[in-house]
């Protein structure tokens, strides 16, 4: 297993059972993933800053029948909103980031010759890609593809014959989430097993870098929210095609009466937000974990309290089950149970504080290098506190009912969630592309691409914050029947020119990334002088990871600057010296 | 088993959400679904048994087998039992369906597609007892075995209870 042994190109590149190149693909469907997300949302921005105009754009990529003289169909709008959503938290924050850098990073740092199961690696892979044909197959069907939104709420999804994308659309959305469960509870057992056995001789718990906690916390929710949202789903199939009665009552289409009694819809939202309030935390964890490795790396300092660290991953992931209902203040919910909800979830702030104090504390008097992905770990800091105070106001019942729906939330759930795990996923990318091809990214692109990226994602969440204030509700069409909300369009142009600029430039990363795999400068076997296993590998790609034996690790991940030691990082696999304390 | 547990957890969660609510009615258990407890807690002890023996080095293949027997039962009483339940007039769906008699066939169907899981599993130790495969020092299959069908023993124990008191 240690060395290289024949491979063709169907085992080398397609079915690989190599953590590595399972890795490389995830990242690489995630980010083919994230350009059609993105795309989405540029177009439907359009007509939420034009309401109503003609855009030669719109007609050429949804044609005739989605954009009828260039102009976007309301149930197209509806559905390419589900699809950004689903897209970009499931495909891209969720498979793309833990899906990439748990199989890159877990064997490597922990040093072990591969995964647990190789072989459940790649059905996790490819359980991932079949999810990923069937979502994108529902964007041809003739009805459209779904448009309940990502959360699916019934009884939207539940009747076929609600709105075109209620019908075949939100079948494969369904089928294709079902496909993406099973692809991540495997990668999530595979990982969670890795972590527990596989670690080398002297890489007890209390050494494993923090990228490592973290990803192994979030299999952990993985496993356990999970099933949940399949037990939801599995509900609203049967409502859905045998005609149960779960989530529906009471409900008249078109007319005619339907026979459904009984059900309750806010069951579903019940079930769903077990899973979703989680998700949030599976999206967040692995960025959080990243950001801890890229700023002790590049401050030279310890992380400051390691086991503040990891205690307050532990909190945050097991207050994030009890938390769900702040997603249902207004669903006539006790008073009561709504101010138990409050006090969960702004319990979840004094971790969250832990966390964001201890990389400050990091930073300080640190000597920092400012490469691209620092830049984008410090940016995740950035976002984590700017979309976390929103937060706080979201989690008080009686705040939220105020702009509940309203792209208040839109604004600080894309900060918090969506801006701070892109960020972290592009820490990642930056830091350990050398690791993933032996090639360095080109700095000066990457210094462009954060700073017009970071520039521009304020540019469009922050202005969401005064719409939504303004009551602006999310998931609207168009506002333009609303004299009250005349007045906000030019916010919304701000937001979709800000919007395009952010979309650009991610062709400048895309082009850095492609273009270095090929012709980037070859970087050296450590060249960020880190002390994690994963730098102790040789440059090429070897199955088994070392030649010969696997290292012995003899001190913590974190022995930057250390007085007593000749250069200012002390890998693990250094010995301590006589009277040298671990730290 | 603990993303299972939180699958049933969710299943049964729900029931108690949609139970406080009004419109919720009340069915009796078949008496299938008891016959059905039995069986399944004695293959759990048949399973036991084998372990005992195949400690004392002996081969507990007939016991694994019994095992098989017993769940094989258990998935004819299920089905028993839900032919009682439409002979009640309690349907999966349809006119004479309630949230209550849907979220009764859901779990309990639910719950017999992992005991066909375990009877597969329980089948694969049978054969490889039969084949001598076990020993006095490596009986990891059986063990493993045990547990899973254990853990499928308690779920229903639970899941009986829990449909015995709250629908």
């Amino acid at each position: 297993m240690s060395d290289h042994h024949n491979e063709t190109f169907l085992s080398k590149y397609i079915f690989s059972l190599d953590h590595k190149m399972i890795a490389k693909q995830f990242l690489i469907t995630g980010m083919f993933m994230g350009v059609v997300g993105m795309l989405m949302s540029i177009l439907f921005r359009l007509q939420l800053s034009n309401p109503g105009e003609s855009f030669a754009v719109l007609e050429w990529f949804l044609g005739e029948k989605w954009a009828p003289d260039g102009v976007l169909d309301p149930n197209m709008y509806l559905a390419l909103v589900t699809m950004h959503g689903t897209i970009l938290i499931f495909w891209v924050l969720t498979a793309g980031l833990t899906g990439t850098f748990a199989n890159f990073l877990i064997p490597l740092q922990i040093g072990a010759r591969d995964m647990a199961s190789g072989f459940i690696n790649m059905l996790s892979y490819w359980f991932f890609f079949a999810a990923t044909i069937v979502l994108l197959t529902s964007l041809f069907v003739e009805t459209g593809p779904a448009a309940a939104g990502w959360t699916i709420y019934p009884p939207l999804s539940a009747l076929p014959q609600a709105i075109p994308g209620s019908g075949l659309g939100q079948d494969l959305w369904l089928i294709a989430m079902t496909l993406f469960i099973v692809s991540s509870l495997l990668g999530g057992l595979n990982y969670i097993v890795t972590i527990l056995n596989l670690r080398t001789k002297g890489m007890s718990m209390t050494r494993l870098p923090l990228v490592m906690w973290a990803l192994f916390i979030v299999a952990i929710l993985g496993v356990l929210s999970f099933p949940v949202l399949l037990s939801a789903s599995l509900l609203l199939v049967f409502d859905r095609t045998f005609g149960t009665s779960f989530y529906l009552s009471d409900i008249v289409i078109a007319g005619e009466a339907l026979h459904h009694t009984g059900g309750s819809p806010i069951l579903f939202e019940h079930l769903f937000w077990f899973l979703g309030h989680p998700e949030v935390y599976i999206i967040l964890l692995p960025a959080l974990g990243i950001v801890s490795e890229v700023i002790s790396v590049n401050s030279r300092k310890p992380i400051f309290g390691y086991k503040a660290m990891v205690i307050s991953l532990m909190a945050i992931a097991f207050l994030s089950f009890i938390v769900w209902g702040h997603h249902m203040f207004i669903t006539g919910m006790d008073p009561f149970l709504g101010s138990v909800f409050t006090f969960t979830t702004l319990l979840i702030a004094i971790p969250s504080a832990v966390k964001v104090f201890n990389y400050l504390a990091t930073l300080w008097r640190g000597s920092i290098r400012f490469t691209p992905a620092m830049l984008f770990a410090i940016g995740f800091v950035s976002t984590f506190i700017t979309g976390g105070l929103t937060g706080i106001v979201l989690g008080d019942s009686a705040l939220d009912i105020n702009v509940h729906d309203t792209y208040f939330v839109v604004g600080h759930f894309h900060i918090v969630m969506g801006l701070s795990a892109i960020y972290g996923m592009f820490a990642g990318v930056y830091h350990w592309f050398p690791k993933m091809y032996g090639k360095m990214m080109n700095k000066k692109l990457g210094y462009i691409h954060f700073w017009v990226t970071f520039i521009s994602a304020y540019g469009v969440f922050f202005p969401m914050h005064f719409l939504g204030l303004a009551g602006l509700p999310r998931r609207y069409y168009s506002n333009t029947a609303f004299p009250m909300f005349e007045g906000l369009t030019n916010i919304n142009e701000i937001i979709t020119f800000f919007a395009i600029v952010g979309g650009i430039v991610q062709v400048l990363f895309i082009f850095n990334f492609f273009y270095s795999i090929f012709y980037g400068t070859k970087a050296s076997k450590n060249p960020w002088g880190s002390t994690t296993l994963e730098w102790t590998t040789p440059i090429e790609r070897i199955h088994g990871n070392w030649p010969g034996e696997i290292p012995t690790v003899r001190r913590w991940a974190y022995d930057y600057s250390k007085p007593g030691h000749d250069t200012d990082f002390v890998p693990q696999t250094e010995p301590l010296k006589e009277g040298e304390e671990e730290h | 088993m603990a993303s299972i547990t939180l699958f049933f957890a969710g299943l049964t969660s729900a029931v108690i959400v949609r139970s406080s609510e009004s419109g919720w009615q009340d069915i009796s258990m078949p008496r299938y679904f008891w016959y059905s407890t039995f069986v399944i807690i004695l293959g759990s002890v048949f399973l036991i048994m084998s372990k005992k023996i195949i400690k004392r080095g002996k081969n507990p293949a007939d016991y694994i087998f019994l095992t098989f027997v017993c769940g094989v039962i258990f998935a004819i009483c299920q089905f028993k039992g839900w032919s009682a339940l439409v002979d009640q007039g309690k349907f999966f769906v349809g006119e004479g369906s309630s949230p209550a008699s849907s979220f009764l066939y859901v779990i309990t169907f639910a719950h017999l597609i992992h005991v066909i899981g375990g009877l597969i599993s329980v089948f694969v130790t049978f054969t490889k007892s039969v084949n001598s495969k076990y020993s006095k020092e490596n009986y990891l299959g059986i063990e493993l075995t045990s547990i899973y069908w254990h853990f499928l023993d308690i779920l229903w124990i639970y899941l009986f209870a829990f449909l015995l008191y709250i629908i």
